[in-house]
């Protein structure tokens, strides 16, 4: 026997079949009594240490969805052949794949990396970007960008600089080092996540057809190989402690549970597993991430056509204390592992020789159905991979509409003592404009774009602030794609079916209003505890909700991520189900910028404005949060995103904005501030036809509306394609280059200077 | 200042066949991030971008070389402290000093590798803010005699973007005062200095001017579209200037 393996009592399979009665540590390692009483039942023995410890962590909420599934079926159900057509891969792989035409495909993905983000911003942010940048590599794609939807507590909370600093340094420390521009996410500040911030990473990659590859270890004789980093400490349990419990002061610190990222040996990664593509090296590939070698080895297996054997021993460790159910559920990160036919290992060992990066072979597919993992020769894990990776528990929890969700949404903002201050005379309104577009959530987020670098790769043709962030895929032709993250979770916290529904309908007006035709969703769904029947509530409307708008706007769900358990205490978080679309150019010169530059061009305003100020900016503004959110109708925004595509096809416009979270004042200043370019507009004709107030006009958040500038040229083209649509338009205004400021018409004028001081001065304020 | 190179388009051939035949190469190191921008850059200004890895022994023919940005072996140590230990480095650092003058370029981590390399004087510390800092910079060029200045004209604002995390160029007095008195201060921060810079310096040049290295990236100012304000192309005058030299014996 090995020097190595006399450190341990091993706990092989053969003592574990004749020693019944040992106790096992399986409430420690988070599985419930009833979850124990399955694995045993399936293993028809005890099982070993290293066998409890994966099924700990392969049967924990973030790895198994054991609370959401049932309800995530909807997403698979509710799809039309026609939104099929274009998706090349479904939800269940690393990350789904989508057609974009000329041979190319773009795969991306949402997830969540909230509560390491909470422990240790730096860390838990940087290795959540490293995380899902593996999930697109190991579909065979080249990242080519990533975003971040951010949601911190109140902005003067003490602990809110630390996750800030910590979340920001750690996103652009690992993203930049990636090579990978940040092209736009999200920026919330609320008191309801102050003990849970929400850290969510999408990233983005593009692939030839032929290059698509997907986990699973198939081909009997065929080698396992583990790459990258080596396995370390960090992380152990991760996934099945942390992700399923909420933050107490009194126990002792969690840190060693969040993983520790190096991003130089993810971008040589990144490197050597597109050179292994390229040479068509490798049959299977699966990134490790939460669950590590537990994830990797049992759902490779499980998806492929055979069985697995592989050697713990031959693991090459950082830290060599390691027992082997830690070894099996460590989540050092910087590990990929893939399957090589015998024929290509020299190959794929020059590639690694090139890129200097380490590997070991751990064993080969079987043809015995079985994943078989051995320690020294001795057998630690005989087990059905099937009963791992994807035949978990599953429960149908109870959930209830809340009691108090009657009380909650009657509790209207009109009228409320909130709205006793509502400003009604110019000045007021003046002052009103100003105050919003510095509030903590819609002031620049330029504090911290500007810590991420959204140049390099030179395909980046719009970033934040733009509504969405374009990237070119291919150089000759311009074919690209945009993207646009969203989510309200006041708006949801009102009403969850319509709340995840508005975050779909201003994600996909995003893309539209950046000229490009949406094609495909992915979804971060963070909500508090299933155990509590309200939140379940609210995570089954929301998905009810979300799945039934994918299918009035024909766009399909093609991967995400559901984190469960945000809460503080026993307060759940708003529920906030981030929605992430993404569109296609095929010249992404032709993408619609979202300010103002030509003197003279006419702005129009698409769309109509109701009293919508319940849960919106203002009202949060005032301290108040009930009634309804605004209405969703989804044939509107489709066919608004019909007029912005087609009118940035045709040349009509050159500016398009969005209007969402504060309304029409938010993006009559944005417009302005984008390339500083001020504006004469007019409301009075337009706030007479929706027979709204001046205020309501300005600060009211109804959705399906945009304002977009159009040269003269172009302005009789335009208006005749949106009556040809009876889509409502109104004149509001002209573009004034000269003036530098917004001057609303008979109301007030604000300098731009004056505009952006307010606008960019509040995060350095709170954050240096 | 003479004639200007005239600028291939994307995917229009070389107007001018000569400036096919510069070849110049492209380093890559691990961690190396804007090596396929630099190529891009090279190749819209008509010239021959040539692929190097620092592995390599041999320069591989080319007419000058590019070390572009990026945080090779992750900048855990002093940022390229390591990569100047590269087998292609010692081959580059003897081309640059040797009579024929190779031209060489250092973008950011580039630059700070020219510096570990004694190619030129100096080096880069932590931002004084201690932040990551992306945003479109101007430049004064301060020198156009350069390989890589000499397209410009003397005292004009250019705007390139400027992203990075030790960026802070410092020096002694002396050796400070030696740059500015032989002019080998070739760019200098305008609109504010972004990193606490000693004397707002963005970029240096050699004695002999074939060698330049700044901090913020011309590369990425070279295509309507993907530059500062989405207009910019600035950044081409870098990569036109080194085809003056090389094919006008500028």
């Amino acid at each position: 026997m090995s020097e190595s393996t006399k450190k341990f009592n091993i706990d092989t399979v053969a003592n574990a079949a004749v020693t019944p009665d040992v106790e096992l540590p399986w409430a420690e390692l988070g599985l419930k009594q009833n979850e124990f009483d399955d694995v045993v039942k399936v293993l028809g023995r005890r099982p070993t240490g290293a066998e409890l410890a994966m099924y700990s962590v392969m049967w924990s909420e973030h790895c198994s969805y054991k609370s959401s599934k049932n309800h995530l079926r909807q997403f698979g159900d509710k799809v039309t052949e026609e939104m099929k057509k274009d998706m090349l891969v479904g939800i269940g792989e690393n990350a789904g794949v989508t057609n974009l035409g000329d041979g190319w495909a773009v795969t991306f993905k949402i997830e969540s990396h909230n509560s390491p983000s909470f422990v240790e911003p730096y860390q838990g942010a940087a290795t959540g970007i490293g995380g899902i940048v593996r999930d697109i590599i190991s579909m065979g794609a080249r990242p080519v960008a990533v975003m971040d939807p951010l949601r911190f507590g109140a902005i003067d909370h003490p602990d809110t600089a630390r996750v800030m600093h910590g979340a920001v340094a750690g996103i652009g420390g690992y993203g930049n080092s990636l090579g990978l521009p940040n092209i736009g996410g999200e920026m919330v500040f609320d008191s309801i996540y102050q003990g849970n911030p929400l850290v969510n990473a999408l990233a983005v990659g593009v692939m030839r057809h032929e290059d698509i590859r997907l986990a699973n270890a198939s081909g009997k004789g065929n080698k396992v190989v583990l790459f990258g980093a080596r396995t370390g400490g960090d992380g152990i349990g991760g996934a099945s402690v942390l992700a399923s419990e909420s933050f107490d002061d009194t126990k002792p610190s969690k840190r060693p549970a969040v993983q520790v990222g190096d991003p130089f040996a993810e971008k040589v990664l990144i490197e050597c597993c597109l050179e292994l593509f390229k040479g068509s090296l490798v049959e299977g590939i699966q990134d490790l991430g939460a669950a590590g070698i537990s994830c990797a080895t049992s759902e490779l297996a499980s998806n492929g056509d055979g069985g697995m054997e592989v050697e713990l021993t031959s693991v090459l460790l950082r830290d060599p204390t390691l027992t082997p159910g830690e070894i099996l559920m460590s989540e050092s990160q910087e590990r990929m592992m893939a399957v090589v036919t015998p024929e290509n290992v020299a190959a794929f060992e020059a590639v690694m020789d090139k890129w200097a990066v380490e590997y070991s072979w751990l064993g080969e597919v079987t043809g015995t159905g079985r994943l078989i993992i051995k320690w020294a020769g001795e057998v630690i894990v005989d087990v059905d991979p099937r009963t791992v990776a994807h035949d978990g528990p599953v429960y149908d929890r109870p959930y209830a509409r809340p009691e108090w969700q009657d009380a909650l949404q009657a509790d209207k903002f009109n009228g409320s003592a909130a709205d006793a201050t509502r400003p009604a005379t110019a000045e007021e309104l003046k002052a009103a404009v100003v105050e919003l577009i510095a509030s903590p959530n819609m002031c620049s987020k330029d504090w911290i774009t500007n810590q991420y670098d959204r140049y390099v790769g030179g395909n980046t043709a719009q970033a934040f602030p733009d509504d969405a962030g374009v990237i070119r895929v291919d150089e000759e032709t311009g074919l690209g794609v945009a993207l646009a993250t969203d989510a309200n979770g006041r708006y949801t916290f009102l009403d969850p079916y319509h709340g995840a529904q508005l975050a779909l309908a201003e994600a996909y007006r995003n893309v539209a209003t950046s000229g490009a035709i949406p094609m495909a969703v992915s979804d971060c769904l963070n909500f508090g505890s299933p155990e509590d029947p309200d939140v379940m509530w609210q995570l089954s409307e929301a998905i009810r909700g979300l799945s039934d708008a994918c299918m009035v706007l024909g766009i399909p769900v093609t991967g995400g991520n559901v984190s469960l358990y945000n809460q503080t205490g026993s307060t759940p978080i708003h529920p906030t189900p981030v929605v992430a679309v993404l569109g296609k150019f095929d010249d992404v010169a032709r993408r619609t910028p979202s300010g103002w530059k030509e003197d003279g061009q006419a702005i129009y305003l698409l769309g109509t404005t109701a009293d919508d100020l319940d849960g919106s900016e203002w009202a949060n503004m005032r301290g108040h949060l009930g009634g309804l959110p605004p209405a969703v109708d989804l044939e509107r925004e489709r066919e608004l995103g019909e007029i912005l595509i087609n009118a940035s096809r045709d040349g009509m416009i050159d500016s398009a904005h969005d209007l969402s979270e504060g309304g029409l004042a938010a993006a009559l200043v944005e417009s302005a501030l984008r390339f500083n370019t001020g504006a004469r507009v007019a409301l009075d004709e337009v706030a007479a036809r929706d027979g709204v107030d001046t205020f309501t006009l300005l600060f009211s958040e109804t959705q399906g509306r945009a304002i977009v500038s159009v040269p003269r040229s172009e302005e009789v083209r335009f208006n005749d394609m949106c009556t040809a649509r009876q889509f409502p338009v109104s004149r509001i205004g002209v573009v004034d280059a000269a003036g530098k400021a917004l001057d609303i018409q008979g109301l007030f004028t604000a300098e731009l200077d004056e505009l952006r001081e307010a606008h960019e001065g509040t995060l350095p304020k709170y954050f240096g | 200042m003479s004639e200007t190179p005239l600028i291939g388009g994307l995917t229009q051939a070389p107007i001018d066949s000569r400036l096919a035949g510069a070849r110049i190469g492209v380093v890559t190191f691990p961690g190396t991030l804007d090596d396929r921008d630099a190529i891009r850059a090279v190749r819209l200004s008509g010239a021959t971008a040539v692929e190097l890895w620092h592995g390599d022994s041999e320069l591989a023919a080319v007419d000058a070389v590019i070390i572009p940005g990026g945080f090779s072996y992750g900048d855990y140590l002093r940022a390229g402290a390591i990569s100047r230990f590269a087998p292609l480095m010692s081959k580059i650092v003897d081309a640059a000093n040797s009579d024929a003058k190779l031209p060489v370029l250092g973008i950011c981590n580039g630059f700070q590798i020219l510096t570990e390399a004694h190619l030129l004087p100096g080096s880069m510390i932590k931002n004084d803010h201690l932040k990551f800092l992306c945003r479109d910079q101007v430049l004064r060029v301060e020198n156009n005699t350069s390989a890589w200045t000499n397209a410009y004209d003397l005292g004009q604002d250019i705007t390139v973007p400027l992203k990075n995390q030790d960026g802070q160029y410092i020096a002694d007095e002396k050796t400070l005062d030696a740059l500015e008195a032989e002019g080998r201060v070739a760019f200098r921060y305008v609109g504010g200095n972004p990193n606490g810079s000693r004397r707002d310096i963005a970029g240096i040049s050699n004695a002999a001017g074939n060698v330049v290295g700044l901090m913020p990236h011309p590369e990425h100012a070279v295509e309507e579209g993907y530059g500062p304000g989405h207009t910019g192309t600035d950044g081409l005058g870098f990569f036109t200037s080194v085809l003056n030299t090389l094919l006008g014996g500028k």
